[in-house]
């Protein structure tokens, strides 16, 4: 077992609750550099928010969480900043600027973050839209694209800083098996070429297979089983049998 | 009862830290240049037909409703200058505010709260940069500089459409008009009314974007932002207008 202090995800007795409802009971868990968990579990188990609180955009009620070593609830904003431009998020509904093109759109956080000059945020963002299969359309809007084509987007866009922590929620929700498996080979691609430490929340077994090395399965705020998929097959937990049979 | 006044002050304590993290924005560089120009475009220069209408049709109301009112205690040389003071102290501002109030807020709250359900405000977070800087200070901004011009603008539309209305009625040179209706205007008359809508801008700026920021619950959520962004503008400008008249006269009497 290595140890956890190394891991670029390290988190212990999370606890969230929005209102009376517990969304997050005490989870332990650590994600290894270079490594694929996938967060698996019933829709409304808190597997968005554990997301948005490894990133900051949520304050825990209790319990650690540290990214790249650092207490990311105790970080002043500049701070947390310098952690949050090593991370890419994409999001269930890609979330692209719809008021910008789909170039722009992958541009944005380069014109911010880096000494880069317009001619070589647009080659750079071309050549992102290229790694995922998007040659062309870059004038185009967000809401003038496919569902497909927007998480495409919001990979290339997720990519822009080089992060070293990736996050996907639900990056194959809502699209055709297709692009579904598409997109999750796209996901593997670049987290093979990069050497990223990926957290994937999905309740979809089949994408998750193809990009997880580890899976989490996660019910009512807390973590029933944690391995391999075999150890999940294995587990004795009625939940788990259940949610893997349904899923199969 | 106690659940709205909890609701209430709640509103207000969430106001106070928007406004903490929105004034920490708009002091502390980097500042959002780009950003800030194509605000200044999409809140100014597109709001100035509207607000150009408003103002003459002002001007036009004005003249037709006190014409046959001064008449009546022989006082009809006044004409010009009631429609100017009337405008260029109250009417002018008030109107570009309220029209402001309806179409930009509405569009700043609609278009923050969009952002807002399909997590772009999150998207931009999670980017490194600040929600804040670059969606609601550059707003509030633009809003606070755009308001006196598009006052000015109003303005003038007014005093050309009153003089217009009121020479169709018994016709009378335009300079003579204006020459007529300017006769007493001082600094006092003019400068504090145009100002003051800077304050209108502000008031604009930070309630529509607050609205849009704290937006909950998809389209409808949405709708919601945008209906009570044009409420509450409106009435704080309402408000504000109320105090910020009483101050005018009294630090320019």
């Amino acid at each position: 077992m290595r140890k956890n202090e190394d891991a670029p995800i390290v988190i212990e007795d999370l606890r969230k609750s929005f209102g009376e409802q517990k969304v997050l009971n005490g989870i332990d868990l650590a994600v290894h550099s270079g490594k694929t968990l996938a967060v698996l579990g019933r829709s409304g188990t808190g597997k968005s928010v554990l997301l948005k609180l490894i990133v900051g955009l949520q304050k825990p009620d209790a319990g650690s969480i540290r990214v790249l070593g650092q207490e990311i609830a105790k970080l002043d904003p500049d701070r947390l900043n310098d952690v949050r431009k090593k991370i890419g998020f994409l999001f269930q509904s890609a979330a692209l600027y719809d008021s910008l093109t789909v170039e722009e759109n992958v541009a944005f956080p380069l014109a911010r973050h880096s000494s880069m000059s317009e001619a070589e945020r647009k080659s750079r963002a071309r050549e992102l839209l290229s790694a995922v299969g998007m040659e062309s359309g870059l004038e185009k809007l967000p809401s003038q694209i496919s569902g497909g084509m927007q998480k495409r987007v919001g990979l290339a866009r997720a990519l822009a800083l080089d992060p070293v922590i990736l996050l996907f929620d639900e990056p194959t929700a809502g699209l055709d098996p297709i692009t579904a498996a598409e997109i999750g080979r796209l996901i593997v691609e670049q987290q093979k070429q990069r050497n990223i430490t990926s957290v994937v929340v999905t309740h979809e077994i089949h994408s998750a297979k193809l990009f997880a090395d580890r899976f989490v399965l996660m019910n009512e705020g807390k973590i029933l089983a944690d391995g391999a998929f075999e150890d999940l097959r294995k587990s004795r937990d009625t939940f788990v049998a259940e949610f893997l049979r349904e899923a199969a | 009862m106690a659940t709205l006044a909890v609701s209430f002050f709640e509103w207000f304590g969430e106001l106070g830290l928007f406004c903490k993290r929105l004034a920490h924005a708009i002091l502390v560089p980097p500042y959002e240049g780009r950003e800030l120009l194509r605000q200044l475009d999409s809140i100014g220069a597109k709001s100035l037909p509207l607000v150009a209408m408003a103002g003459a049709a002002t001007g036009v109301v004005l003249s037709l409703q006190t014409h046959d009112s001064l008449a009546r205690f022989g006082a009809k040389s006044m004409l010009p200058a009631v429609i100017i003071f009337s405008i260029i102290k109250e009417s002018g501002p008030i109107i570009t505010a309220l029209i402001v109030s309806g179409r930009v807020g509405a569009g700043i709250g609609a278009e923050l709260g969009s952002m807002k359900v399909t997590e772009q405000i999150d998207a931009m977070e999670v980017s490194a940069v600040d929600p804040y800087k670059f969606l609601a200070a550059t707003r509030v901004i633009a809003c606070m500089a755009m308001l006196p011009l598009l006052t000015v603008a109003a303005n003038f539309c007014g005093v050309v459409m009153g003089w217009v209305s009121t020479t169709l009625a018994q016709p009378v040179s335009f300079r003579y008009f204006l020459e007529s209706g300017l006769k007493g205007v001082t600094f006092n008359d003019y400068i504090p009314p145009t100002l003051k809508t800077a304050v209108f801008g502000l008031i604009i700026g930070v309630v529509a974007s607050f609205q849009g920021m704290r937006t909950q619950g998809g389209t409808e959520g949405v709708g919601r932002s945008a209906t009570s962004a044009v409420v509450i503008c409106s009435l704080f400008v309402i408000l504000a207008d109320v105090l910020l008249v009483r101050l005018i006269l009294v630090l320019f009497p």
